[in-house]
């Protein structure tokens, strides 16, 4: 395998939630570093403040000490793709006034912020479905959406935040196989959050186990599976028994 | 089977109307009340008939006791949908502006609208003018409230989606909070219009040469129950009539609620 160069520095990032009675530390001492178009996965319980990692590196919170640092500097605002666990999609926005968001905000002319959209649509195969509002569309659809609107923004860094969590165990499966279709097919650095050992053994190149209280890295795991890895083969079965050993239990 | 099921539930709306008109036909038709008090449906058909051209005794015809009534109403409502909405949208955004009014629609808001009138009419006499901004303050208070609330209620994770798209706080503003205050705004609205015709009637009835509600005053005045029936019975299919069209327009103007 060829050596990836690093695209993001994480260092000892702490992250404190400070109210007037009492402050939580919710990540403590985050060292992690991420390598250009691999695709990681960050796994850990419910509530371990997964999304709070996220959400510091899309700028949306201010981590309270450390460092984060880009290889390609910093990236602008508008210039990361993310991907919410609800799909978060406009509800008043066709499919294709969603996936066009990211680039009219930018002031990008119709016919090219269109063609460029489109180029998503069809990515993540949902050429037809261009006029329809979210509401018309199943849950894996819109989050197809979700994901072409992320694409769409044209950044290198993806940042998912468990985006199948709130679809059915079949719909899930298959969204997996997609997403790492997608990927395969149009590389980029993909930072994907979930709770779910499988899920994480399915899509990673590296999965890195968040825990503790407060959080932080627990351990490292790379799955030396060719893909499409199988859910019931023996080193994946082991893999899974090793991670579960490892996580703490969720609340 | 359906269909059939459409059918049955159609029929049913047909029956407590004709339920509804038949027993208080009867009960006018055998005595049980008296035509002095209250009048017959039939009866008050045939004055809409003959109101339609006949000027007495209220000294105007329907049509332009309701085309006074209307045009007052329209008046009001329109001004306190133009000013109020927007107003409400910006308080709803705009710290300054939230903290700046909301302590002072918190004291209006719980003062009915009709308790408005003694005060307006002392101050802006009984003209035109006077009866709009009537209508104008029971209209304006749901506006800016409900346009408030839709704004405050837009969904977080939606304005940080359009954030980590680089959208400045104007485009969120205009691009998220605006389309999805959309259903709140037009509830705000609904009941706007049921403000605005409640007030216009109350408005009407205390001083006016014209107007529905000032020809069921005089209804009262010289005791004919069949002048107040129709003009109540009018006053009600504008509502609906008016409730209908406004939700025709929040289907064209906020489809992705319906489709």
């Amino acid at each position: 395998m060829a050596v990836l160069r690093d695209k993001i520095v994480i260092k000892n990032l702490s992250k404190t939630f400070a109210s007037k009675k009492n402050s939580v530390e919710v990540l403590k001492d985050i060292n992690l570093t991420v390598k250009e178009n691999e695709f990681l996965v960050i796994l850990g319980p419910g509530q371990c403040g997964k999304t709070v990692l996220l959400n510091i590196l899309a700028e949306l919170d201010e981590q309270t000490s450390g460092t984060v640092e880009f290889a390609d500097g910093r990236p602008k605002m508008g210039d990361l793709g993310l991907v919410f666990q609800r799909y978060a999609l406009f509800p008043w926005k066709s499919v294709m006034g969603n996936v066009e968001m990211n680039q009219k905000l930018k002031g990008v002319d119709k016919a090219t912020r269109q063609a460029n959209a489109q180029k998503y649509i069809d990515l993540v195969g949902l050429q037809g479905f261009e006029k329809a509002l979210p509401k018309q569309l199943s849950g894996g659809m819109k989050q197809r959406v979700g994901i072409a609107r992320a694409y769409a923004s044209e950044s290198d860094i993806m940042l998912m935040d468990e985006p199948f969590g709130a679809l059915d165990a079949q719909t899930r499966y298959s969204m997996e196989d997609e997403i790492l279709k997608i990927w395969e097919k149009n590389k980029r650095t993909v930072i994907f959050v979930t709770n779910n050992v499988e899920e994480a053994i399915y899509l990673g190149d590296r999965i890195i186990l968040l825990g503790g209280h407060p959080t932080s890295v627990k351990k490292e795991y790379i799955p030396e599976m060719p893909r499409p890895r199988n859910y019931t083969d023996q080193a994946f079965l082991r893999l899974r028994n090793e991670i579960v050993a490892d996580t703490d239990l969720s609340l | 089977m359906k269909q059939n099921k459409k059918l049955k539930l159609v029929l049913l709306s047909i029956l407590g109307l004709v339920l509804f008109f038949g027993i208080w036909e009867c009960s006018v038709r055998f005595g049980l009340v008296s035509e002095r008090t209250l009048c017959a449906p039939s009866t008050a058909l045939e004055t809409l008939f003959t109101k339609m051209v006949e000027k007495k005794p209220d000294g105007a015809t329907i049509p332009v006791h309701f085309l006074a009534s209307i045009k007052l109403s329209l008046s009001g409502f329109l001004l306190a949908i133009v000013i109020g909405i927007p107003l409400g949208l910006f308080m709803g955004y705009y710290k300054v502006l939230d903290s700046l009014f909301t302590p002072l629609f918190e004291i209006i808001r719980p003062i009915p609208p009709i308790a408005w009138i003694p005060i307006i009419i002392l101050t802006m006499g009984i003209g035109f003018n006077a009866k709009v901004f009537i209508i104008f303050v029971s209209a304006f208070v749901p506006c800016v409230v409900n346009s408030y609330l839709g704004i405050k209620l837009t969904n977080q994770t939606l304005i940080n989606v359009a954030k980590t798209f680089g959208a400045s706080r104007w485009q969120v503003f205009t691009k998220v909070c605006i389309p999805s205050s959309m259903n709140m705004v037009f509830t705000g609205i609904r009941i706007s219009l049921g403000n605005s015709w409640s007030t216009l009637v109350a408005a009407e009835m205390l001083a006016s040469t014209q107007g529905l509600g000032y020809m069921i005053q005089i209804g009262r005045s010289l005791s004919r129950p069949e002048i107040i029936i129709v003009g109540m019975a009018v006053i009600g299919v504008t509502g609906a009539i008016m409730s209908g069209l406004l939700s025709l327009c929040e289907k064209k103007v906020a489809p992705w609620r319906y489709k």
